[in-house]
């Protein structure tokens, strides 16, 4: 199952880059279900700019977990702008995720 | 023939742990036997014929190769002895130990075994080391893992970059669903999760991190594997957190322990717990050879060893006749003594006749490089370069200040499976006790006693005693109870001399002389004098020589005066001879003359016979006596002592 979301809002100009994100989920566990939920709260708060979320479950595509070196599920990846980077657990840490999203939680309330 | 334990394990349902299938199986063929039964009280013989001793042997051995193949070997050498058959098979293996104690090698040596010998596929997760580190550290083993690396073995990276952020809660379903899919991919039957206990550390959380172990093990029974599970005791806080219950959970626990004994550090292992099986108790070494971790398994409990009436020379006569012919074939022998009694002559001497003829010799030497050896011997004219060359003889020396009794031991057991040797020298093996403890240096000197028997291999072992007296041997590696032939060399310091002496202490099966003598090294090797004893004291050195030239002359002057009493006895003996022989011809002389008077005397006055011849008697005697007497003395005065028996004819011709 992998679902492929993409959610552009042009009215808001301040974010140009567009963030794409990978998340990794294990079927209905818990914590992904957790992660899931999280995240989406997350980029509909700070990312309104532009993101590109890709949610992959691996339970059903192991090899493509495997290849993408990913041990631990929830795990969400940020493939760009900049460096990849990599956060594991269910993103209840919202400070944390935003750091890895280069976005600061002062800046933008 | 027999329903395969895959097969039968496939009948179990998947929540049940496989080790009771395995007892519910040890079931059936008493169900079995109750069939045969109900038909035999039927009557029916030829069922009868089935139910007999033969059947149950059957039965028997078909118990037996069910219980064997509850195991998985691990093909680590010694393990599989002491857990008499190697790990639970599809379950799970708790090995916990602190850092540096072999953990991940021994993980790993079995995973290498397994897809190697038993061509079974395994799987290795590393949450400690990256795939790359665990290769370049296996390349030192030999075990070539790039080569298996395709479809035998697959390593998961699961170490987690430092850069890592980590945010709430995660669990292991994902890496589980990887690995079942790279287990079906591969066939794997093995799975090795080499320091969990770092990635469940992230967890903080102890409750998060039993979850996650629960996890594991239900996702192992699941899937058919045999599991080794490495964990670290001290040291990490995680560790020793998550390790308590492990314990309780696994159905084999395997704890891995490094020590500093005065200095040295040594291994042991110990299988503090398996389910449904027997195993060696206690601790045992292990070290690391050269292809892997190797633990000291006790051999046998019964001791046996084949026993010959083979005599095996020493090298020299001196010796072999002192031990009623010499040594016997797969005799233990031990030669102690001070330092410089030439324990490594006698050595040297020994392995250069094994080699001589023609037999496979190994000679361990510590902290003494075996072309030194060579040269030393060299001067009491041993020359063992020519066997080298010829590989008959093999030398190794082994260095003791920075090795443990252990490694050499291992080193050493595997020279011998190498070279296979008929005769051994080890010299000196007190050297081993000089690093670490001297327990361990005594339970490696036994073990290697044992090995060298259970080969069959006629050994020369060596020990240095520091003290004069042969019995401090005894305390030092206890070895003399084991070895079958105890000599003992030491000085003899008398008359400002310090000469080497030889006792055999004992020398099992043989009758061996009791005498203390002295050995003697000289340019054609070694020597035993004969002994000379004087005031209960064997002589030695120069108060042994000398004894000796005396002695040598008393003999000429007794035999002198022997020769000399003989010519005295032969001279009168001569004397008589001559004597008598002049006294015949004097009464030749006389008949012929009587003989001459009474035949003018008969022609004269004619008287009878009978009468002339009884006057003949009565004076012819008498008349003789003080002529013959002064004969003799002046024959006597001629005869020299030198002519003996001739004297007779010399006298003959005086007269």
């Amino acid at each position: 199952m992998a679902r492929k979301r993409a959610k552009a809002h042009a009215a808001v100009p301040p974010v140009t880059t567009v963030v794409t994100l990978c998340l990794y989920v294990a079927g209905g566990a818990p914590n992904s279900v957790k992660a899931i939920a999280n995240l989406e709260a997350i980029c509909q708060q700070y990312l309104q700019g532009g993101y590109k979320l890709e949610v992959v479950d691996v339970c059903e595509h192991p090899l493509r977990a495997l290849s993408d070196r990913i041990v631990v599920t929830p795990s969400l990846t940020k493939l760009s702008p900049g460096l990849p980077a990599n956060v594991i657990g269910n993103l209840s840490d919202t400070g944390s995720v935003l750091a890895i999203l280069g976005l600061r939680s002062a800046d933008l309330q | 023939m027999y329903p395969s334990v895959q097969s039968t394990l496939a009948l179990v349902s998947f929540r049940a742990p496989p080790f009771q299938s395995g007892c519910l199986d040890l079931e059936r063929p008493s169900r079995r036997r109750r069939r045969y039964e109900r038909y035999r009280t039927d009557g029916t013989p030829k069922l009868a014929q089935h139910d007999s001793p033969k059947g149950t042997a059957v039965i028997a051995k078909k118990n037996v190769a069910r219980r064997a193949s509850l195991k998985a070997p691990t093909g680590v050498p010694g393990f599989d002895e002491l857990s008499h058959g190697g790990l639970p098979r599809n379950r799970t293996t708790l090995v916990m130990g602190g850092p540096g104690t072999g953990k991940t090698v021994f993980a790993l040596q079995t995973l290498v075994a397994a897809a190697r010998k038993q061509r079974q596929p395994g799987i290795f997760v590393a949450f400690e080391e990256r795939v790359e580190e665990i290769f370049a550290n296996a390349a030192t083993f030999g075990w070539r893992l790039p080569e298996l690396a395709g479809n035998k073995l697959f390593f998961l990276d699961a170490s987690l970059s430092p850069s890592v952020v980590h945010s709430g809660d995660f669990e292991l379903t994902g890496m589980l669903a990887i690995l079942a899919a790279k287990k079906h991919q591969i066939g794997a039957t093995w799975i090795v999760f080499d320091g969990i206990d770092v990635l469940l550390s992230l967890l903080q959380n102890r409750d998060a991190e039993m979850r996650e172990i629960y996890r594991v093990r239900d996702w192992l029974a699941h899937n058919d594997l045999t599991g080794i599970i490495t964990t670290k005791v001290n040291g990490e806080l995680a560790g020793a957190v998550s390790y308590g219950f492990m314990q309780f959970m696994v159905d084999c626990v395997v704890r891995f322990d490094r020590r500093l004994e005065q200095g040295v550090a040594v291994r042991r292992l110990e299988i503090t717990k398996y389910r449904g099986s027997d195993f060696a108790p206690g601790e045992f070494p292990l070290s690391f050879g050269r292809s892997g971790l190797e633990v000291a398994a006790p051999g046998a409990e019964e001791v046996r060893h084949a026993a010959s009436g083979e005599r095996v020379s020493c090298g020299f006569n001196g010796l072999d006749s002192m031990l009623g012919g010499g040594l016997l074939r797969g005799s233990t022998t031990l030669i102690t003594g001070a330092p410089g009694t030439s324990k490594t002559t006698l050595a040297g001497q020994f392995a250069d006749s094994a080699c001589r003829r023609g037999e496979r010799t190994l000679y361990v030497s510590f902290d003494e490089g075996g072309e030194r050896i060579r040269r030393n011997l060299r001067s009491v004219g041993i020359r063992l370069d020519g066997h080298v060359k010829s590989g008959l003889l093999r030398m190794y020396s082994g260095r003791t200040d920075v090795t443990n009794p252990e490694e050499h031991l291992i080193r050493i057991a595997a020279l011998i499976l190498e070279h296979r040797p008929r005769c051994m020298v080890i010299d000196p093996l007190s050297a081993i006790a000089r690093t670490g403890a001297l327990s361990s240096a005594r339970a490696v000197g036994n073990r290697l006693i044992y090995k060298v028997k259970d080969h069959y291999i006629t050994a020369l072992i060596t020990s240095l005693v520091s003290g004069e007296e042969p019995q401090a041997e005894a305390t030092e590696l206890q070895i003399s109870t084991i070895a079958d032939t105890w000599i003992h060399l030491s000085y003899l310091v008398r008359g400002g001399e310090r000469n080497r002496a030889l006792t055999i202490v004992k020398s099992r099966g043989t009758r061996h002389s009791n005498q203390v003598r002295e050995l003697i090294l000289s340019d054609q090797g070694p020597a035993l004098t004969d002994a000379y004893s004087a005031g209960g004291e064997v002589l030695m050195g120069t108060l042994r020589r000398e004894k000796e030239v005396r002695r040598k002359t008393q003999k000429l002057q007794e035999h002198a005066r022997f020769q000399h009493a003989r010519a005295d006895w032969q001279s009168a003996e001569a004397d008589i001879a001559a004597r008598m022989a002049t006294l015949q011809l004097d009464l030749d002389k006389q008949r012929t003359a009587l003989a001459l008077y009474s035949w003018q005397d008969q022609s004269a006055h004619a008287p009878s016979g009978e009468q002339l011849g009884a006057v003949q008697g009565k004076h012819g005697s008498e008349a003789m006596a003080p002529r013959s007497r002064v004969a003799t003395k002046r024959r006597a005065a001629r005869i020299s002592p030198r002519s003996g028996m001739g004297g007779g004819k010399e006298g003959q011709r005086g007269t």
